[in-house]
């Protein structure tokens, strides 16, 4: 019941191309992200309990689940924020016991809860400490590209985060985590706390990110949302993966839609 | 204080300035001793050591933000280390360009070796920590005679060994040039070129990429990190920049005296250093040096005010030392009041104490653009 099935809606990257994988064959291959038995726990608390998930390139796949189902502990292990047992794997290679940094540099990029912007630095200097470990001649065009996503951060640019509202940190957050030119791009809760009207602004620039060729997953309480743009859909309830599917057959579960949809 | 050189409005302009400063400093301590007397010139002088201090201290707590309250030990490792090699006390004589670099050394090292256990701890927790550091060094030194005597214990190490330059002895009153040097004059100029270079590094580093590293981990550590910042290692590297600078000034300070003893190295030590940064303004380079001369200059003269009691009544009615830590007390409670973020605040520190006025309306006013 943890196994996700292997999504047919595969999309490959026009930023990385289509790499073929390092790794092991069979289920590793093809897949970005590979996790295997991840548990995490705090002390003696269970927060994760041996889940398995994969993220294929170029996919857009969802991580739902109510409060405190283990999503974001989820998400901390796999950025190395937090210790864990099982197996990781990103484009082949083992995540488990890397620094966080260390996972940063290889193309994984958070968006934490709570955005994690530097609040006394400017939008620009923001974005231009996403772009910290590049040294590559594409930032500036980079940079273009994140103002053109989200025209408010250009205006914005000389302004200090802190004072920005929580849909722009958010818009920042976003931007700053494209500046690294991720192969995957993790987002937490990018709903949370903000207005409906900014809600449907910042899942329309997820879909545009997701249309440009970037791998996501994206860890959401409100299921209805992020069912509608995922492919594919992994629900978490207590620790462990309850259901597992694409996303559109997850929203006609009677399961799903009781218990996440309100229906 | 040094802020006109940021903007110079022409070439000339700036050019003029910085003779005018050079020609300024150059000439300084013979003003002072004939206007205040030569006893205001060592006064200068430890000034200059306060003020490298401080932009040690400054890149650990303004650049890094890690809350670091044993910064004193770096400064005794460095004074004790050239006590050890350029004094009677184990009959080694090294020249200063020799031991200075060595001071600087361990302290750097020292600074790793405290930094490492604490990479986890931050604020309140890491202070405690840095506290009790700087208190088992001062207590080292003073143990430290028996069974082998390395440090003399609490009499301290005595006639350490002068600066020499070119045969010249740096402790003695000399005529060169025809004029009449003494020994806080000399020191005076060795402690402007280190103090110099220590700026000179200090700029640097801000305006790099470990500068910049440093401030991301200040602001949000997990987000640094996130960035591909090795968190680990740009904190150690602040701990030990830190520590070279405050191990430099101790070996500076070792000759300077000509006797060390673990009372010049107690916990007052290190929060005046950071009294200096708080005032002056934490982060920023001219606010950090305005805030060391101050803190070394004002407590000097209120020295006067002991002749003046006695003058006026006859005896000292409240002694000018315990005046002094009530005008600081009364000074910092104000200056937390009324100017948060420091005498000469940086860019982003004035952001950081006044950025809260602007957010209401502004939250306000994009909720309602949203629309549009």
């Amino acid at each position: 019941m943890s196994t996700a099935p292997d999504s047919p809606l595969r999309v490959e990257s026009p930023l990385t191309g289509a790499k073929k994988l390092l790794g092991r064959p069979g289920e590793f291959l093809e897949s970005l992200l590979a996790v295997k038995g991840l548990k995490v726990a705090y002390g003696g608390i269970q927060a994760v309990r041996g889940i398995d998930l994969s993220v294929g390139e170029g996919e857009l796949v969802c991580l739902i689940g109510a409060n405190g189902a283990g999503k974001s502990s989820t998400l901390r292990a796999l950025t190395g924020l937090i210790h864990a047992s099982g197996d990781i794997r990103f484009a082949g290679q083992r995540l488990n016991g890397l620094p966080a940094h260390a996972i940063a540099r290889l193309g994984v990029a958070l968006v934490p809860e709570g955005r994690g912007i530097f609040p006394r630095m400017t939008v620009a200097e923001n974005l231009a400490m996403g772009a910290y470990t590049r040294r590559d001649a594409g930032v500036a065009a980079d940079l273009a590209r994140v103002y053109d996503l989200f025209p408010r951060l250009a205006e914005r640019r000389g302004q200090v985060a802190g004072t920005l509202s929580g849909g722009e940190q958010q818009m920042l957050a976003i931007g700053r985590a494209l500046m690294r030119r991720p192969r995957l791009l993790l987002l937490d809760e990018p709903s949370m706390g903000l207005a409906p009207l900014m809600v449907a602004k910042i899942y329309e620039t997820i879909k545009a990110i997701a249309g440009a060729g970037v791998t996501l997953l994206l860890v959401e309480q409100n299921a209805h949302l992020a069912l509608q743009v995922s492919q594919r859909a992994y629900v978490m309830e207590s620790g462990s993966i309850r259901l597992a599917g694409p996303s559109a057959e997850l929203m006609r579960d009677p399961a799903v839609q009781s218990a996440y949809l309100g229906a | 204080m040094l802020e006109f050189l940021h903007r110079p409005r022409t070439r000339a302009q700036a050019r003029a300035a910085i003779i005018l400063l050079a020609v300024l400093l150059a000439l300084l301590p013979f003003l002072v001793e004939a206007g205040l007397g030569r006893s205001w010139v060592r006064v200068l002088d430890f000034a200059l050591l306060y003020v490298i201090l401080a932009l040690g201290l400054n890149i650990v707590v303004g650049y890094a933000g890690l809350l670091d309250l044993g910064f004193v030990a770096f400064y005794a490792l460095g004074a004790y280390l050239y006590a050890w090699l350029a004094s009677p006390h184990f009959g080694l004589h090294l020249p200063f360009w020799v031991v200075l670099p060595l001071g600087a050394g361990l302290a750097g090292l020292f600074g790793v070796l405290l930094g490492a256990p604490t990479l986890r701890l931050r604020g309140d927790y890491l202070a405690i920590v840095t506290l009790g550091f700087g208190e088992i060094i001062r207590i080292f030194m003073n143990n430290l005679n028996a069974p082998v005597n390395i440090t003399n214990g609490p009499q301290g190490i005595n006639l350490i060994d002068p600066v020499t330059i070119a045969g010249v002895s740096f402790g003695k009153t000399q005529e060169l040039f025809g004029i009449t040097f003494a020994s806080a004059h000399f020191y005076y100029y060795l402690f402007l070129v280190f103090t110099l270079a220590t700026l000179f590094i200090a700029y640097r580093l801000q305006d790099s990429r470990i500068g910049r590293a440093w401030v991301a981990i200040r602001e949000d550590e997990v987000a640094a990190a996130a960035m591909g910042i090795n968190t680990r290692n740009i904190k150690l590297l602040a701990f030990a920049m830190g520590a070279v600078f405050g191990g430099v000034a101790g070996g500076l300070f070792a000759a300077f005296q000509g006797f060390i003893s673990p009372e010049s190295f107690t916990l007052w030590e290190s929060i005046l250093i950071l009294c200096m940064i708080v005032l002056g303004g934490m982060g920023h380079i001219p606010g950090v040096v305005l805030g060391a001369v101050l803190l070394t200059v004002l407590p000097e003269a209120l020295r006067y005010l002991g002749d003046w009691q006695r003058a006026a009544l006859g005896e000292v009615v409240v002694d000018p030392g315990d005046l002094r830590m009530l005008l600081f007390g009364v000074a910092l409670v104000l200056m937390m009041v009324y100017r948060p973020e420091g005498l000469i605040p940086s860019r982003q520190r004035k952001r950081e104490f006044h950025a809260e006025d602007g957010v209401a309306a502004q939250e306000q006013a994009s909720l309602y653009d949203s629309r549009a």
